[in-house]
């Protein structure tokens, strides 16, 4: 069975390394130290199970793991993360608290050889849902664009618009899709700067010049960049209470 | 205990001088009236010296009892009995010594309203200064209290700033320590070592909130040794402190927040090896020292302000120095930089 290592720590890397020689059936394939370099090495070799930390460079432990179709078994190696331990509590096959020793690392295996039969990405999307709730994730959102990484911080974002099963955000430097429904950037995103004005749109009011009549009870937002955004009669008021006007 | 105003000899020497004046004033306005030169003096100084008493009188019991604030209009009452006080036995006394002089009498009697009206006014401006005189020591002294209060908490709170630790850190060190043990026992050693100077150093309580430069350097230099053991090669650190600034005084723990922060915000927001920069410099009475640290403008920004912990250096700075100029960030191509200004003029102020 294929293993993958993901820290930024070498030393700490070393010590999964170690722990991992009393179980020959497990194979590391490859110990990476940033998200891009894991990414890249689960979509290669496509392993069983990955130790994961979660703070990282450019990007943590749970947004690489959202840029992963069909992710691996996921055990999380991390010091300390009140909002990851919340996640990882439901989900996770499980999470070791940095300095962790031998004997608790054997469970967390035997955990995990012993549930082989549960498909693990269902877990391990259950995880990322509840884990995008921590605060950075509002932050930003994180996208891959073929084999390209984009971080995007969401002051930049314009609006997002339904598409199918995706959701296409766009920015000043164009539009990008991210396999996440509407209702869950409704919730992620701050309420005081995004408003779902539209059963298809989330807007950002940083971005709206003007909001005009357009046919009986609809409206339509300006934005700044000139494209025309509509707004439904439930979006519209929503949009009034939030201007204050 | 309120010291009355007449226990201050400067006060006291202005009330007899006032005294006398007023006496001499009234002995030649009844010589001025056609009064004898001897019954003029006689009259002003029965009549000014019962006033003079009264007055200290009213001065010593309110030492004990000062009116409320709703409650001043009874300072017109108490005048108003303290000035039958001083003019009806004068009146008496007067009378008495010169039985016989009818003239002397009648000027007596015509005069008692005007000399009454004196009384009063006298004695009203001695109450006002007396409350004024007491109020304000009140106040001097519940201000005094509430210094002591406010210096005992923001010495707690700098207490607590100080003391300030990342678990992250701790926990992270800790396990490349665990890992150290199994094949590099000897660097492990180094490292529980490293750990704990720096930790003692963290908890170290001391009188003298001020270290000098050199100190805190040092101190920072076990930290800078840990974050290497755990990055390894990604993490640079690139000190360049003039001479002369090495024995300059700044607030303990001051200095590791801010590397923290270069060091997080730099490793963290970038990929590959990480410089961090540590220059200091005298700079007229001013210590300035910056730090640098590689970021990517496209992605940092939503780091501005919350998680940057710069606010406790920037509190701290404040509670010492009283100012809130001291620690400025600037981002400029790929490079932040972070400068905070310990002013160097504070050396005898800081022992207290």
């Amino acid at each position: 069975m294929k293993v993958l290592i993901i820290d930024d720590e070498p030393l700490a890397r070393m010590i999964v390394q170690e722990y991992l020689q009393d179980f020959p059936v497990l194979e590391i394939l490859q110990e990476c130290s940033d998200g891009f370099e894991g990414l890249k090495a689960i979509q290669q070799h496509r392993p069983d199970l990955i130790f994961l930390d979660i703070q990282m460079p450019k990007i943590n432990g749970f947004e690489m793991l959202e840029l992963v179709e069909n992710p691996p078994a996921v055990i999380f190696t991390t010091a300390f993360d009140e909002y990851a331990i919340k996640a990882f509590e439901a989900h996770a096959v499980d999470y070791l608290l940095k300095p962790f020793s031998k004997d608790r690392f054997n469970k967390a295996i035997q955990k995990w050889l012993d549930s082989k039969n549960v498909p693990a990405s269902a877990n391990t999307t259950m995880l990322l849902e509840d884990a995008s709730q921590s605060p950075s994730q509002k932050h930003r959102v994180v996208i891959k664009i073929g084999s390209k990484i984009k971080i995007i911080p969401v002051t930049d974002i314009r609006f997002l618009e339904a598409a199918d099963d995706y959701v296409k955000i766009h920015t000043a430097e164009g539009s990008f899709l991210k396999n996440k429904t509407m209702n869950h950037f409704e919730t992620i995103l701050d309420p005081a700067h995004f408003v779902r004005c539209h059963r298809s749109y989330i807007l950002n009011v940083q971005h709206i010049t003007r909001i005009e009549a357009y046919e009986k009870d609809n409206h339509i937002a300006l934005l700044k960049s000139g494209e025309q955004i509509a707004v439904s009669r439930s979006g519209y008021a929503k949009l009034k209470k939030m201007l204050d006007v | 205990m309120t010291r009355s105003p007449l226990a201050v000899f400067r006060f006291l020497r202005v009330f007899i001088a006032w005294w006398v004046v007023w006496a001499v004033l009234q002995a030649l306005l009844l010589l001025w009236l056609g009064l004898e030169w001897q019954k003029a003096v006689i009259d002003s100084a029965v009549s000014n010296g019962l006033s003079a008493v009264c007055c200290l009188l009213l001065c010593y019991v309110m030492q004990f009892y000062l009116p409320q604030k709703e409650r001043y209009w009874y300072l017109l009452f108490i005048s108003i009995t303290a000035s039958s006080l001083i003019v009806l036995p004068a009146r008496h006394i007067l009378e008495s010594i010169y039985p016989d002089d009818v003239a002397y009498l009648l000027l007596l009697k015509n005069s008692f309203p005007i000399r009454w009206g004196f009384a009063l006014l006298l004695v009203i401006c001695m109450s006002v200064i007396c409350v004024l005189w007491y109020s304000f020591q009140e106040q001097q002294e519940t201000e005094q209290r509430k210094n002591a209060a406010e210096a005992l908490s923001k010495e707690a709170e700098l207490f607590a700033l100080r003391r300030q630790l990342q678990p992250h850190f701790l926990f992270n060190s800790l396990n490349s320590i665990s890992a150290l043990v199994g094949s590099r026992p000897q660097e492990a050693r180094n490292m529980i070592q490293q750990l704990s100077d720096f930790l003692r150093g963290t908890i170290k309580k001391e009188d003298n909130p001020f270290v000098t430069l050199e100190d805190e350097l040092q101190h920072l230099q076990l930290y800078l040794a840990i974050e290497q053991v755990r990055f390894g090669h990604r993490l640079q650190v690139q000190t360049n402190v003039e001479d002369a600034s090495l024995g300059q005084l700044i607030p303990a723990l001051i200095l590791q927040p801010i590397v923290e922060n270069a060091i997080k915000f730099g490793l963290y927001d970038t990929t590959g090896e990480v410089k961090i920069g540590i220059n200091a410099i005298a700079h007229e009475r001013q210590l300035l020292i910056t730090v640098e640290n590689p970021f990517d403008p496209e992605t940092a920004q939503p780091r501005k302000g919350e998680g940057f912990g710069l606010s406790s250096v920037q509190r701290r700075l404040f509670l010492i120095f009283a100012r809130t100029d001291l620690v400025s960030a600037e981002a400029s191509g790929k490079l932040f930089t972070i400068t905070i200004k310990i002013p160097q003029l504070l050396y005898e102020s800081s022992d207290n």
